[in-house]
């Protein structure tokens, strides 16, 4: 069964769920739940956020999931916890939107690797399977070409993803499911693409916070939510600023500022 | 004295060092002071590096003939190596690497610097506590929490905690001195034969909450913590640090530090136990504690550019957690600066697990080589919040600012390599 969400909202809060942040929040990812809540508020859209920790039962009846990055044995917990729930299953069954990052988007898929390299069962809500490469970790900025999501309101331009990836993992997306965007800078997906997006399902390597650097994905899945006309402009210079710094820098293979050799020296 | 008997070095000769040793403890020396001379830096990290060139073994020669004490941790180990140090000094010569060279060539440079039996307190980096404890054969071990640090390179904190553990396994030390509100600590420390046990009243669990023996989940609860799926649970605490007494072996310390915050009385409580396990008297280990005012340049209040500044060190969730008690409740203006260099991590999106709408109506001025990405989470915070280039700058707009008190020392709240050059503007290390 699926619906679209947008279409037939009441007037009641938004509600958006961090699935295990104790779990899966190693990388900051926390912080895509703030941004959410502030584009909502800022606009005057009334939201709920609720956070819940592993043991908790999974609601099933929120506009919005959020799955978080993490280790890699907290990871297969999550997992197990959350094939056992199946309130997420459920969720998405209803229409509900789901942003899952990194080692989130991994365990959505039908399979990935734990901390042996051994494959483990997903759940199977994203149409991607992850499997260890060997490669160095993938650990840098990554930068996009400009990316595009299809949502039930028509496709969103996106603009260049920024953000910052950290994993082991290559990630082939299956035929039920679409990428955002190409790489321009980093790893990705593992083949020249990142983002995997399944009907509401969106799964990305992005941390940074992902939102909190993309403010137009972040706008993107709240639309899909509250229907475009909602979807008033707000201010974001700051963010601006920091966009164009991080692109520059992702160009620019720069990670750091470089520094000269007396300087190197000096802190030897 | 109560130190453990020396290791016999492997030629079988105890005390004597043996030659190669000493030659390679004089040509670190001379390239020492050389950098010195040259005023490329204090050469605290490339001599011991010439020397170690010289002879790999040193750092097990040097720590021979003395009773050393190892201190690691994600935070607090520049401190409570400093307090440590202090305590230990009411009775017995020191040597320490205080200056936060905390990897081997800095420990080898500060230990050929001074005399071979002198007690050695030494700050380790977390990932070399195994080559470090093997090497020098430490009889007290003294961990005080393990969390998220620089994601992008610092192996994931489990792994730390399963290295620390290995390290107790295979080179067991007399005493170890623990975290007993840290899971991960807690763990790896159970593996040593004994264990003083610190009430530390840790609010940051965030990193804990997978348990490091079973991978089963950590319940938290006031009065403790306990593994839902296995044994692993709160040890019995030996000593507590509660608002501002350290209670320990029977006897109660009303804290006088002038470190300020709770963190410093709970890293005074680690090194007051760990003195007493190397047998100094508490009343003169807790005496020597009070006369601290700052380690390294932490907290030091000195005058840049005609403003009064106070410099304070938070470089990670956990960090940051303890700094800003420090920073609410005021209604100044501060400055806080993040940069993303290598000793940094390059990932700062750590900013997002810090609660810095603590610091309430303040105004706060971004710096540092991330300052926008400061300024987004500030954004998102509801932050009152302006982006300044320099910390020239970033006072000029606290000086403008109708809530400036020029009676108040201005924080500046900043991040490793950010502080080090805050640190540096005000006279560096004195």
């Amino acid at each position: 069964m699926t619906s679209t969400p947008g279409l037939n909202r009441t007037d009641s809060a938004v509600r958006i769920v961090s699935l295990y942040p104790d779990l899966l929040g190693t990388y900051g990812d926390g912080g895509n739940a703030l941004v959410l809540s502030r584009r909502l508020e800022w606009r005057g859209i009334a939201v709920e956020h609720i956070t819940v920790d592993a043991g908790a039962p999974v609601p099933d009846s929120a506009d919005l999931y959020l799955v978080g990055g993490g280790e890699d044995g907290p990871q297969v917990q999550a997992t197990r916890e959350l094939e056992l729930s199946q309130g997420l299953h459920r969720a998405v069954d209803k229409g509900a939107v789901v942003l899952a990052i990194c080692a989130g988007m991994q365990i959505l898929g039908h399979r990935f690797p734990d901390a042996t390299g051994t494959s483990r069962s997903g759940l199977g809500l994203l149409d991607c399977e992850t499997v260890r490469v060997n490669r160095p970790r993938a650990v840098g900025e990554l930068l996009t070409t400009n990316a595009r999501l299809t949502t039930p309101h028509g496709l969103i331009e996106l603009g260049p993803l920024t953000g910052f990836e950290n994993h082991a993992g290559r990630t082939i997306p299956g035929s039920n499911a679409v990428s955002f965007a190409s790489v321009e800078v980093g790893e990705g997906n593992g083949d020249g693409s990142e983002g995997v997006v399944t009907g509401t399902v969106v799964g990305t390597y992005l941390h940074g916070p992902a939102l909190a650097r993309n403010p137009r994905l972040a706008d993107a899945l709240l639309e899909w939510i509250v229907g475009p006309t909602e979807m008033t402009p707000l201010d974001d210079s700051d963010v601006n600023a920091l966009r164009t710094e991080r692109i520059h820098a992702a160009r620019e293979h720069e990670l750091a500022p470089r520094r000269s050799w007396r300087d190197i020296l000096r802190r030897s | 004295m109560t130190a453990a008997p020396a290791p016999a070095p492997a030629s079988g000769q105890t005390v004597k060092i043996r030659p190669r040793a000493r030659l390679a403890v004089l040509v670190g020396r001379t390239v020492a002071w050389a950098s010195r001379v040259v005023r490329f830096g204090t050469g605290s990290v490339i001599g011991g590096r010439v020397s170690l060139l010289v002879d790999r073994n040193l750092l097990a020669e040097l720590t021979g003939s003395r009773d050393v004490a190892i201190v690691s941790a994600t935070n607090g180990k520049t401190t409570t190596t400093k307090l440590l140090s202090a305590a230990l000094s009411s009775r017995q010569p020191v040597v320490s690497n205080w200056l936060g060279a905390n990897m081997t060539p800095g420990i080898v440079a500060a230990l050929a610097a001074a005399n071979s039996t002198d007690t050695a307190v030494l700050e380790v980096d977390e990932r070399w506590v195994d080559s470090v404890l093997r090497a020098t054969n430490a009889s007290t071990v003294v961990l005080l929490n393990l969390s998220r640090d620089q994601l992008d390179r610092t192996q994931e904190v489990r792994k730390l905690a399963e290295q620390w553990r290995n390290a107790l396994t295979s080179t067991p030390p007399r005493t170890v001195i623990a975290n007993a509100d840290d899971p991960l600590v807690t763990w790896a420390a159970l593996a040593a034969p004994s264990v003083t046990w610190i009430a530390t009243g840790q609010e940051w669990t965030a990193d804990a909450a997978g348990c490091p023996a079973c991978s089963g989940r950590i319940d938290f609860v006031d009065t403790g913590w306990a593994c839902t799926s296995c044994d692993l649970r709160r040890p019995r605490v030996d000593v507590f640090v509660e608002d501002d007494t350290i209670s320990i072996a029977g006897r109660s310390f009303r804290s006088p530090l002038a470190l300020p915050g709770r963190v410093n009385r709970v890293n005074a409580a680690f090194a007051l136990a760990a003195s007493s396990a190397m047998g100094t008297d508490l009343d003169a280990a807790f005496d020597a504690l009070d006369n601290i005012t700052e380690v390294a340049g932490r907290y030091r209040v000195a005058d840049f550019n005609g403003t009064n500044i106070r410099l304070l060190l938070a470089k990670n969730p956990a960090g940051w957690h303890e700094a800003l008690e420090l920073l609410e409740g005021p209604s100044t203006p501060l400055v806080i600066a993040i940069n993303a260099r290598i000793a940094d991590g390059h990932d700062p999106s750590w900013l997002w697990d810090v609660a810095y709408e603590r610091v309430g109506n303040r105004l706060v001025i971004a710096i540092g080589e991330r300052r926008h990405d400061l300024a987004v989470r500030f954004r998102y915070g509801n932050i009152t919040h302006r982006v300044a280039e320099s910390l020239e700058e970033a006072l000029e707009l606290v000086r403008q600012s109708p809530d400036f008190d020029p009676t108040v020392p201005v924080d500046v709240a900043s991040n490793y390599t950010a502080f080090q050059d805050h640190l540096e503007k005000v006279g560096g290390v004195l």
